[in-house]
């Protein structure tokens, strides 16, 4: 064994990159409470108050401190940047320093040129010059390949939010490899992938033989970074600040090469709890120093940022960078994956205070130990900072060593990847159903001139047969769109980094999604059980509705509308599903536009659950805004109807609820006494 | 089987027993309670007819969220209609299911021995009792709630008979339920029983006022302001003190009752 493993136990981890055999045979599952957990030391106060002031300044600046525009942004582009070297246990800033938006230009010029001139900046003339005739971006490919219906499509918003003029982001590379096997060894593996590529140069292989060179060299401007910064990360970490240094360098390089919309972390709490367990084993650090370098390193991903426009800051409600990070979780064999590195992390939010960033979330099981979910309680009732997801229901498909991209992707780290294809508006496509593909608020032909409803009041069975050849002309495009916009970012934005940290052979999921789910089921259930009444504008355009009678609505565990929200969300995936697929990828579907409901519903015209133009949507598979009326359980439950296999790239829920509706208030606790008689 | 009337169902009940709970507000309660905040309960007419089978029904199809909870009766006052509440018991108690019942025990009669059959057999299908006691002072009492209190307390006595777990519940009202003297009475009197299991101490607050103004009532305590949660932690200490007194007379000191719904 390697002198850098001792202590650990050895296995097939040793002889083949694989991390998670390496931390099923290491970890320390953790049953206790959160009394060992360490304050933040006076180094950690210091220098977050220091990002406080960033903060502070950047706000007071209109939301950017400082951009780079001259230099584009590489791994190794930048020299190191600090807060104050003498005080940070863990290093590392996208640039030469903290706050400065770096230039991204790969993923589309003018998105680049754009992001700077909204905030006051301008990208030096002769960037702008060589990108829009030298050398080609995502972007330009996109638009060079696309045909009409895709640019009307996309300028009508029924397929919106595509990751055509910005980095589609969703990859995880397994950052923790870099911690475990140092470079060098992750140069040699890639370097035996390439030699044992096809022998016949197919355009599969050829690809695959650039993109594993592509690899190696992100991989030696790694070992170059950090060697700016002083650590050598050639070999394995010898102690937990070494690992959770070298895990951070990997992420960082992802992040200054790609601007993507979601740059999650993966699961690394566990996995860097071993180092911990060893080292407070031999007494190399406290249990204080290793709180340090966990509060400096999820300091630092709270640092990071991107360029962006504010257009991309109204799909996304905000400029988030989903750097999400997945802990605790149940082990296939049983174990729950619970260590004191779990309560680490979540204690970061009690050190430095609450944020939105990193997005912490627990993969939540009924198995997961009772004290850590009390824990989790108590920091969600102090800070609203934790998200939860089901591994109970993941864990099947994913096994135990998956983490989640943005909000809800999930995918096993370093095995499985993702093609980002932000979503299909099916509120849209109902009215298109109705107007056999005019756009209802511009009036255009968009869609296929399928005949329109005719007569006064919708037929159920009517609309719905015009609604799901609708859709699949929908999915059609869509995916074909998607199809075109994955081949033009492997090909001009191509995520080196973050493949160099993932095995040979990936599984690619192909995701696609849906906004709008609420309002078509809520609309087909007026139609089926109470009277719609069309109103047509001028032009014989469907624009309103007139609904008389009671309906039920998705959100009170209804059948009869909650299968209508089944049955759609499985047509359309079926639909999805019939298509070719670019590099294989295995289709998937989500329902989680928790942020760009907001846009989708102003694109949107009147819709015939009695939805106003312009309103909001309901956030990812939400009922709509107070029509649920039976309490959060009937809610909850007409959500969880709907089928995970047809939406596996996750089905969010978004669900607000003040504290004290959820139990007594602290120190109230119902069903406390606490009789201490010797009082 | 009898039904209930039925004010409303809720499917997401936290704070009313242990665990997430499905709720049943039944219609009609005789106490007119100075801070109620469910005024629209008391009317005894009106309520939507329902059949206990489809209260069990809706509870079953979302039985996996009641998996540490169970199903709470409240009001209104659910002890009006004992033959519906025996009924929907059976039902719940022979799946299995965890009942509780939330009452102020107004409607107890120690004399009625045909009412009493009906208790016992109530009794044997109740898990839990959250008894509301508004004030341990008859006249006080009948001031707050308009009604007297010696059968709440014969109640509270009753369910240490028959040994059913129970909660006490005592709201504490500034200038109203708040004196220390009565408190530490309060807690005197519970100390004494020892089917308690807990003791929950909640603030009195405003939110009930708008209801009063919708149904058109008057809203007695219109001055009165909501009571904060520091101000409470102290008062259900002097409760406490009540029940250490009463334990360490009747010699159960040592003993510990750790209570409650902590998983």
């Amino acid at each position: 064994m390697r002198s850098e493993w001792n202590g650990f136990v050895g296995g097939k981890w040793e002889s083949e990159i694989n991390v998670r055999d390496f931390i099923q045979k290491n970890y320390t599952p953790y049953d206790g409470d959160g009394s060992f957990l360490a304050g933040p030391t006076q180094d950690t106060k210091d220098l977050w108050n220091q990002v406080l002031d960033l903060q502070k300044q950047e706000r007071a600046a209109g939301g950017v401190l400082d951009m780079d525009t001259k230099v584009i942004s590489t791994i190794t582009s930048h020299g190191p940047g600090y807060l104050d070297k003498s005080k940070e246990k863990i290093v590392g800033f996208q640039t030469d320093k903290p706050f400065k938006r770096s230039l991204q230009p790969y993923g589309g010029i003018r998105m680049a040129e754009k992001a700077c001139s909204d905030n006051g900046y301008e990208v030096d003339p002769e960037i702008s010059e060589f990108f829009a005739t030298h050398r080609k971006t995502h972007n330009a490919g996109c638009f060079d390949a696309y045909n009409q219906e895709m640019r009307a499509c996309r300028s009508s918003h029924i397929i919106t939010g595509l990751p055509d003029a910005y980095g589609r982001g969703r990859i995880i590379g397994d950052y923790r490899r870099v911690a475990l096997y140092g470079i060098d060894r992750l140069i040699e593996d890639k370097q035996e992938q390439k030699d044992s590529t096809g022998r016949v140069m197919t355009d599969d292989v050829i690809r695959l033989r650039e993109e594993l060179s592509e690899q190696m060299t992100a991989l030696k401007m790694m070992k170059e970074m950090a060697a700016s910064y002083g650590c050598d990360i050639s070999k394995p970490a010898t102690n937990v600040q070494e690992a959770i240094q070298a895990t951070y360098f990997g992420y960082l390089c992802s992040v200054k090469e790609q601007n993507g919309a979601a740059m999650s972390l993966g699961r690394t709490s566990t996995f860097i709890d071993c180092f911990a367990e060893r080292d407070l084993k031999n007494g190399t650090f406290t249990e204080e120093q290793i709180q340090e370098f966990i509060d400096h390193f999820i300091m630092k991903l709270r640092c990071v940022k991107f360029a962006r426009t504010p257009e991309y800051n109204q799909i996304f409600a905000g400029d988030p960078v989903w750097v999400t990070e997945s802990i605790g979780g149940v082990g296939v064999d049983g174990r729950h994956m619970v260590t004191k590195m779990s309560f680490r992390y979540l204690n970061t939010l009690i050190n430095l205070g609450p944020s939105p960033e990193p997005n912490l979330t627990v993969l939540w099981s009924t198995r997961l130990p009772e004290n850590f979910k009390k824990f989790c309680a108590k920091i969600s009732i102090t800070t609203s900072s934790i998200q939860y997801e089901n591994d109970d229901l993941m864990r099947v498909t994913h096994g135990d060593d998956y983490g989640i991209a943005c909000c809800v992707s999930s995918m096993v780290i370093g095995k499985e990847m993702q093609f980002f294809g932000a979503r299909a508006n099916l509120a849209k496509c109902l009215l298109y159903a109705l107007n056999g593909g005019v756009d209802e608020v511009t009036k255009k032909q968009v869609g296929p001139k399928y005949r329109p409803v005719e007569g006064d009041v919708l037929d159920y069975d009517d609309v719905l047969s015009k609604f799901m050849d609708m859709m699949e002309w929908q999915a059609d495009v869509y995916v074909n769109t998607l199809n075109i916009i994955h081949y033009m970012h492997d090909k001009y934005c191509y995520e080196r980094a973050e493949m160099a940290l993932h095995d040979k052979n990936v599984k690619r999921y192909f995701a696609t999604g849906i906004a709008g789910l609420s309002i078509v089921a809520d609309s087909l259930s007026a139609i089926k059980y109470a009277k719609v009444e069309v109103i047509r504008d001028e032009d014989g355009i469907i624009t309103d509705f007139k609904t008389t009678g009671e309906f039920p609505k998705y959100g009170n565990d209804d059948d009869r509308v909650d299968e209508i929200a089944q049955k759609i969300v499985h047509r359309f995936m079926t639909a999805v599903r019939r298509h070719h697929t670019y590099r294989g990828g295995i289709p998937t579907t989500s329902i989680l536009t928790i942020t760009s409901n907001v846009t989708y519903g102003k694109a949107t015209g009147n819709t015939p659950d009695g939805r106003r133009k312009g309103q909001p949507f309901a956030p990812g598979a939400n009922p709509m805004h107070g029509r649920d009326t039976h309490g959060a359980v009937a809610s909850l439950s007409s959500v969880s109807k709907l089928p995970f296999k047809d939406a596996q790239d996750g089905i969010s829920n978004t669900f607000t609820i003040i504290p004290g509706a959820l139990g007594k208030e602290d120190k109230v606790f119902a069903g406390d006494i606490e009789l201490d008689l010797n009082k | 089987m009898t039904q209930g009337h039925i004010h409303s169902l809720e499917s997401f009940g936290t704070v009313d027993g242990p665990g997430t709970r499905y709720v049943v507000f039944v219609q009609g309660c005789p106490m007119r309670c100075m801070y109620c905040h469910n005024p629209d309960t008391w009317a005894m007419s009106g309520g939507t007819p329902t059949d206990p089978e489809y209260i069990f029904e809706q509870y079953k199809h979302n039985e996996p969220f009641y998996k540490n909870g169970g199903v709470t009766v409240t009001g209104g006052e659910p002890l009006m209609q004992i033959d519906f509440l025996i009924d929907l018991f059976s039902i719940f108690r022979k799946n299995n299911v965890h009942t509780c019942l939330d009452t102020s025990g107004i409607a107890f009669r120690p004399d009625d021995e045909e009412l009493m059959k009906k208790y016992d057999r109530l009794m044997e299908l109740t898990c839990l009792v959250m008894l509301d006691i508004k004030h341990i002072d008859p006249s006080m009492h009948l001031m707050v709630t308009g009604q007297p209190n010696d059968n709440i307390l014969a109640f509270a006595e009753y369910l240490d008979k028959k040994q059913v777990d129970m909660w006490i519940r005592h709201v504490v009202v500034p200038n109203l339920t708040d004196d220390d003297k009565y408190l530490y009475k309060l807690g005197y009197f519970i100390g004494g029983l020892s089917n308690l299991k807990a003791l929950d101490v909640l603030p009195y607050h405003t939110m009930g006022k708008v209801k009063y103004e919708k149904l058109g009532y008057k809203y007695r305590l219109a001055d009165t302001p909501a009571m904060s949660q520091s101000e409470v932690i102290k008062k259900k200490e002097v409760i406490l003190n009540g029940i250490r007194d009463k334990r360490k007379e009747l010699g159960l000191s040592g003993e510990h009752p750790h209570i409650g719904n902590e998983e």
